[in-house]
Formats: C-alpha cells, structure tokens, sequence
C-alpha cells in the first residue's frame, strides 16, 4: 500500500491538495455550481470511460442507469411532491439505490454482452431512450413529467451537507475515490483481462476466459459508479424528473466523456469541467440560446481531429514541444523511445 | 425434417391470425365486452397500430438500409426526418401543395444524404464509431438549428381535401338495440398512410431484388469487400442508399407531420422508433424492418390503449425477449 502510495507521480498530489484548498480562496458560486457540479458529471462520464475505454463498450445507457437508482432517493426516502416516499432512512435509500444502479447495470451488460461494438452503442440507446419514456408516462411511481423534488442529502455529525463547503468536500472524496477505484481496476487482474477482451474476445474466449461473464461484471462495476453520481445528482439538484435522464443528458455525458478522452480515467473530469466551463460562460461569448450548437460543433471538432479526446490533444502537444526542445538542446542525442 | 419442426410455429400463427380476424369481424358477445372493452377501441387501436407501424416502416428501412450496407449507425436519422418535415412543410405552405411539400422533403434529404456520405462519412470508413460519435454531434446541431429557424411551435400539414374525414369501414361495432349495426369510422388520411408504407414496402423489395443495382446493393449487404473486388463502384452505391434512406426519412416526416404533428422533441422519438424496429427486425433487412415496425407500432398504441402508464414497458420486454432469444434480430441475415 505504502509502495502503491509512494508510486504515484508528485502532480497528483498537487492537485489533490489545490482540490482540497479550492474553497478557501474560490466563491461560494465556484465551489458549487464549478467545482462539485463539474466532479459530478466527472464521475457518471467516468462510468461511461470505464466501460468504453478499458471495456470497449460505449454504452449510452449511463445516464439512466444512474437516473432510475437515483429515482430509488425520493421513491423510499422523503420528497415534497406527496407521491410515493415511503420515509426510509438515508443510508437505506443509498444502498438501495446503488443495488438498483448496479443491478440494472449488469442487466443491460447481459443483453448488450451478447452483441459487440456498434450494436451495443445501438441497444444501450434505446434502452436509455425507452427508461426516459416510461419514468414520463408512468405517474405511480415516477410522478411522471413533474418528478421528484425536496430530495436532499441527510444532516449527519452536526453538519447538513447540502452547504456549498461540506457538499463540495463531499462529492471531492467520493469523485477521487472512483478515480483511484477505476485506476486501480484497471490495472487489476480483472482490468488487464477486460482489455484483453476488448482487444480481442475471440483470442481470450479461445483461452478459456468467459468473455461475456467479464462484460457484464464491467456493466456492473459501471453501473455502481453511474449510481453514486446519479445520488449526488439529485442531492445537488434537489428535484429529479425525466427531463433530468432525458437524451439531452446522456449525449452531454458522451460529449463529456469523448471531448475529455476516453483513454484515461481523468479524462471524464477534463472534460466535465471544459464543459462545465463552457455552459456557464458561453453566455458571455455567445446567445446563450445556441449553447447546444456550440457544444455539438465543439464535439465534432474533436471526434473528427483527435479522437483521444483533449486529452489526446494535450498529449499530442507536449509531445511536439518535447520534440523541438530536444532538437534545439541535444541535437545529437537520438530520440527516447515514447513512454 | 425442417418443415416439421416449423409445422407447430404455423400453426400457433393460424390459430392466432383466426382470433384476429374473429375479433375484428365479428359482433362482440356480452363476455368478450367485459373481458377487453368495447369493439370499438380494439379495432381503433389496431388500425393505429397498424398506420403507426406504416409510418415507423418509412422511418426505419432507410435507416436499416444505410447500416446493413455501410455499417453506419446513422443516429441524425431522426433529424433527417424532423428536418424533411420542416423543409416540406415550408414548400408545401408556400405552393398550397401537399404532393409538392412531399416531394421537395423527399429530394431535400436526399441531397443532404448524398452529401454528408461524400464529404464526411466516406473518409472514415470502417471506423464505426467514430462515424456514430459524428452522427450524434450532427444531430446535436441540427436539432438546436432548427429549433432557432422553426421555433418551438408545433406545426401540422393541411392534407389535400380528398384525404380529410373519415370512412365507415364494413366492421360492425355494435348493433343497437333498435336492430341498426352502427359501423367504425376511420380518418382516410390514416388509411392512406398505411397504402403509402405497403407501397413504398411493395416497390423497395422489388427495387432491391428485381433491377440490377438493387442486386448490387443487396450483395454488398452481404460483403461489401467483395462487391469492390469484382469491379462495381461501391462508392457510388453508397451514395445512392444513404441518399435513399434519408429521401425516405424526410418523406416519412411529411407523412408522419400530417398524420401527427411536427415539433421539436420529434427526431428523438423517431430514432429511437428506428432503433428498435431495427433491433427487432434486423439489421440491415427490410422485410425485418416491416416486422419490427409492425411489432412495434401495435405495442405502443395496445400499451397506450389498455395501460398508459405501462405502455413503454411493452416496447421493452419485446426488445429483451428478441435480444434473448435471437440477438441477430428476427429476420437478421435476410433482406
């Protein structure tokens, strides 16, 4: 552990610690609706990362799979709306809906595992788009088009953590947790097996490993980091309802995830936060009506130039100035081999 | 050996096509009422199923044709189909003319079909995601552009005069107790509506199995490799079929604009129409595609007649049950 710990580059750290310090120099607005919020979005892109990168699965089922266990928070907890709320305690609503998140999750894993690439794209869709169009149109346990509102985090230890600070506190250790989850995952056994099966199932299920067995445990793994997003999304927001799991929402998790680069676990965060970035001040730069249209165009910029995301982009440069710093400094010295 | 083990599935689909045809033919006895309701919304609910499913057919051959030939997962098709609409509806509000209106939908999409597998798709061939990714930023796009040029206003076509009103159809709804039969009326457009998909159905199959390039297209859905090999421009026929999915998709937006309505929010409901005809159907097939949209149509509107607020769940456990039982979908594999 010790060892693990000490392997860690000095940049993390960092950064962790300018995380941690974030909230006494930046206002109550960039703690929350920058920080917290963009750490959010970090983590539900980073289920969808997991499953794509390391998996080779783009699922576009992220979004509803952390809608319908969220759901689970103002169906068992309490909520304003005198439909269902049933009054469980806090940490039971929690649990119950991670369990739902994750079993959800691996259910859409068994189904989509059978199929491959694009086909998965396409069923992950359209079960996304089904579970949008069913919270909508059923009013006995969603509440239909009005959802959910009054969700909010529990008091504990003398302090109510929906305040900017402890919220802000809150949502960092869960999002650098995930993040130190997923890095740790992948390079686990079952990480290094899951990308040899994204690589080539065909040469792993010749070897005796159980490919689908290994996707649908992705799906699962997926689905609990998707869940734990979707609970600090509705303590955020306070209010959940379709319009919350819509389609608009799962594309802005995929521009997140894609612009950021799906490659690497920090990618999603990247990415959450340019886009965090841009939906608060595009309004400065351009009509605030079109911030759909700039995002979109954003988005095919990267698809069609640098397919590994900004992340891929930032590589890229740093890679031609090491370049051209070598060959102004040690013109002799033949190039390292890349890392 | 193959015919007996199918023998008992034809006879299962007998029986059942029997109890239909008996359910819309027949006058309801008193158990049969208070089993499923009045005559009257059953035969309603199958005749919109069965012009939903006509419509969702137009939407989804184009699309399943476009990913069966080219691996592209077009996901701005319903874009396509909300954007023909749009385009339509300005042609035919500015001539007064409906056929217009459908036509210039029609040529519309089909240019911007044509145009987007030259300039954009055609250089990323075989990167199939990268070619959806792309897909969904043109939609993006698309949807927010045409929200700012056509508003959030719904719109409806006005079709021509001889199409408005209703039919008395010959199926007896009830009879009173005067001894008079009262019959089911049904809107001419819808009926139209369902003529239209059988026809356009009626002319893809012959068009794909009966001229030569249909031949060459239908062989490229089985390996395109092979077709470039032998000498054909494939590039050609890819141009061609996008350009012909999307015609359909933004026909079908005039069809479906006139029969429901055209507002924002509509290319997603669409899309995923298709998805899951496709999903169903199978990839790539057009006689799948009539199936699943047939599947399809009839679950939503028996979902929305008999348990609104379940209605999506149908849609669901049809998709699960075929996903389960055959991934390749139900006609997967034919055209």
């Amino acid at each position: 552990m010790t060892r693990a710990l000490r392997n860690i580059a000095p940049g993390w750290w960092i950064l962790l610690a300018l995380l941690v310090l974030f909230p006494f120099v930046a206002t109550e607005f960039f703690v929350l609706q920058i920080g917290a919020y963009a750490m959010i979005l970090g983590i539900i892109a980073l289920s969808l990362m997991w499953l794509a990168g390391y998996g080779g699965m783009v699922s576009l089922a992220q979004v509803a799979i952390a809608g319908l266990g969220a759901y689970m928070l103002p169906i068992l907890g309490t909520n304003t709306q005198d439909v269902m709320g049933l009054g469980w305690p806090w940490w039971l609503t929690v649990l119950a809906a991670l369990v739902v998140s994750t079993t959800f999750a691996a259910f859409i894993g068994i189904v989509a595992a059978r199929t491959e690439g694009i086909y998965t794209l396409m069923i992950t869709l359209a079960f996304s788009v089904v579970v949008f169009y069913f919270a909508r149109q059923n009013y006995d346990l969603f509440n239909g088009f009005l959802g959910y509102a009054g969700v909010e985090p529990p008091t504990l230890f003398g302090i109510y953590w929906r305040d900017p600070t402890p919220f802000y506190y809150l949502v960092l250790a869960l999002a650098v947790s995930l993040f130190a989850f997923v890095t740790y995952a992948s390079r686990s056994t079952f990480g290094l097996s899951l990308q040899a099966v994204r690589d080539n199932p065909r040469r792993l299920r010749a070897l005796g490993y159980d490919v689908t067995a290994h996707r649908v445990f992705a799906f699962a793994v997926s689905g609990f980091i998707a869940g734990i997003g979707g609970i600090l999304l509705v303590w955020f927001n306070g209010r959940l309802a379709p319009s919350s799991i819509s389609i608009d929402i799962t594309i802005d998790i995929l521009v997140i995830a894609v612009v950021g680069g799906l490659r690497l676990p920090i990618g999603p965060f990247i990415g959450a936060l340019a886009f965090v970035l841009l939906d608060n001040f595009a309004i400065d730069l351009i009509n605030r009506e079109r911030f759909n249209t700039v995002i979109g165009i954003a988005f095919l910029l990267i698809v069609y130039f640098s397919p590994d995301g900004l992340l891929g982009l930032g590589e890229k440069l740093s890679s031609r100035l090491r370049q051209a710093n070598r060959r102004t400094k040690e013109p002799a010295k033949l190039a390292e081999p890349a890392e | 050996m193959l015919r007996a083990s199918r023998s008992p599935v034809a006879v299962l689909w007998a029986i059942l096509a029997a109890i239909l045809v008996y359910l819309v033919v027949a006058v309801w006895p008193d158990w049969l009422i208070d089993a499923l309701g009045r005559k009257k919304t059953f035969v309603n609910t199958l005749l919109n199923g069965l012009t939903l499913a006509g419509l969702y057919f137009l939407v989804a051959s184009g699309f399943t044709l476009v990913f069966g030939l080219m691996r592209n997962v077009n996901l701005a098709h319903g874009s396509m189909y909300l954007l023909g609409a749009y385009i339509g509806y300005e042609a035919a509000a500015a001539t007064g003319n409906w056929f217009f209106g459908a036509a210039v939908a029609f040529v519309a999409m089909a240019l911007v079909g044509a145009l987007l597998q030259v300039l954009v798709f055609r250089r990323m061939q075989g990167d199939d995601l990268r070619q959806t990714l792309i897909t969904i930023g043109i939609s993006i796009v698309a949807a927010d552009l045409m929200l700012a040029v056509w508003t959030g206003t719904t719109y409806q076509f006005e079709p021509p005069e001889w199409l408005f009103g209703a039919v008395e159809l010959p199926i007896v709804s009830v009879i009173r107790s005067s001894g008079d039969a009262v019959m089911i009326k049904y809107p001419v457009y819808r009926l139209t509506v369902l003529g239209i998909a059988i026809a356009v159905g009626i002319a893809l199959w012959l068009f794909l199995n009966r001229t030569r390039v249909g031949m060459m297209i239908r062989a490229g859905v089985n390996d395109r490799e092979m077709l470039a090999a032998s000498g054909f421009n494939v590039q050609l026929i890819f141009a061609l079929v996008f350009a012909l999915g999307a015609g359909l998709a933004g026909f079908a937006g005039v069809i479906g604009g006139t029969a429901l309505s055209i507002a924002p929010g509509e290319d997603v409901r669409y899309l995923l129409a298709s998805l899951i005809v496709v999903i169903v159907g199978g990839m790539g097939s057009i006689s799948g595609a009539a199936v699943g949209a047939l599947l399809i149509g009839m679950a939503e509107q028996f979902g929305l007649a008999y348990f609104p607020t379940y209605g999506a769940v149908l849609t669901f456990v049809i998709m699960i049950i075929v996903l389960a039982v055959r991934p390749e979908g139900l006609m997967g594999g034919r055209i």
